[in-house]
């Protein structure tokens, strides 16, 4: 008896890994349908956008499949439309994304160090405010499951969301895209406010976050800073005041 | 002279991609400094509160509707519920008041 129970402990044990990365995989699969819902409403109007402005409906699709990006595609979309230079159309995507390469930073040190290289390549391409929110409430260092899970049904909802809209603007009644377009900020609400709840330093970063951006939306001059732009500010600025003023104890990771 | 339509989406698929993949694939190493990893505990929190507020009030069809979403998400979020039914429940809300007005 000892011995067979053993050889199970042992299979089991060879087997723990693929069985963590299974459970990683479904967890994001079941987190990733919020961020699809939301997703879709955007990605719905986009589409509409995209025909209204001239595109076929596969191009509309072509753009969000290699994309994944709402102002990005937007502004593109409007530089396309009016026929504008390369340059200009990569310098554009340039301001409005390069957000993500501090979303990217922050994952990079979340990822375990000995992790194949190749999975940063790939985990790049759904690097999105949406899916970077859950990878960075992920417990612990970050599974690349837990990201592709949550990419499997986040992407498909932001593709056929784009097809839709292109193929008919009134299949979603608008009352529909008004009340899904919230979903993606709830979201954003259920990940910040517990941990806020717990820690007053938090709850101090995301109140003054808030404040600062909520400034450059009414601010003359600073209101007139590209949303892109804004983020960045606010969050080198908060997080750097907070790091400087509260850093965290070495246990935390 | 009229732009190649899939040469703009090359261009703006590939600029995208690199600004998300470099940071990932330079930055390997664990950083030692405490504060910067004091700074990257914080920039999620920031990052999501920013991109949150006041964005979640212009993303209905009027104010009051975003109004009791963003009331509902902060109560719902609060009361430790999932990410799911935070966003189901703030998208009721929004439904909700736009049938009253």
């Amino acid at each position: 008896m000892d011995s067979s129970h053993g050889k199970m402990k042992i299979i089991y044990d060879r087997n723990e890994d693929i069985f963590l990365e299974n459970t990683d995989y479904r967890n994001g699969l079941r987190d990733g349908v919020a961020v699809a819902l939301g997703y879709f409403a955007v990605a719905f109007t986009f589409g509409m956008a995209s025909v209204a402005n001239g595109l076929g409906i596969l191009q509309a699709v072509l753009i969000s499949l290699t994309n994944v990006t709402s102002a990005g595609q937007f502004s593109g979309l409007e530089i396309i439309a009016t026929n504008g230079s390369y340059i200009e159309i990569a310098l554009t995507q340039l301001i409005i994304n390069l957000r993500y390469s501090l979303m990217s930073f922050s994952l990079a040190q979340k990822l375990e160090q000995g992790r194949q290289g190749w999975h940063r390549y790939l985990m790049a391409y759904s690097v999105t405010d949406e899916i970077f929110a859950l990878d960075a409430n992920f417990d612990g260092s970050l599974s690349p499951a837990y990201h592709y899970g949550i990419t499997s049904v986040a992407v498909p909802g932001w593709v056929f969301g784009t097809l839709a809209g292109a193929v008919s603007g009134n299949i979603l009644p608008s009352f529909a895209i008004s009340a899904l377009g919230i979903a993606i900020y709830g979201m954003f609400l259920a990940i910040i406010i517990p941990p806020a709840r717990e820690n007053h330093i938090i709850l101090l970063v995301v109140l003054s976050a808030m404040g600062l951006s909520f400034l450059f939306s009414v601010l003359p001059v600073l209101k007139n800073i590209t949303s892109g732009f804004v983020i960045i500010i606010t969050t080198v600025s908060i997080a750097g005041i907070a790091a400087w003023l509260k850093p965290i104890e070495d246990e935390i990771e | 002279m009229k732009h190649n339509i899939y040469i703009y989406i090359l261009v703006m698929a590939g600029v995208t991609y690199l600004i998300r993949m470099l940071p990932l694939v330079l930055l390997k190493k664990k950083i030692t400094s405490r504060y910067i990893k004091s700074f990257l505990y914080y920039v999620p929190y920031a990052c999501l509160a920013a991109m949150t507020f006041p964005a979640i009030l212009h993303s209905t069809a009027n104010i009051y509707s975003a109004l009791a979403g963003l009331i509902v998400a902060v109560i719902a979020a609060y009361r430790g519920r999932s990410l799911l039914t935070v966003a189901l429940l703030a998208c009721a809300a929004v439904f909700i008041v736009e049938r009253i007005l």
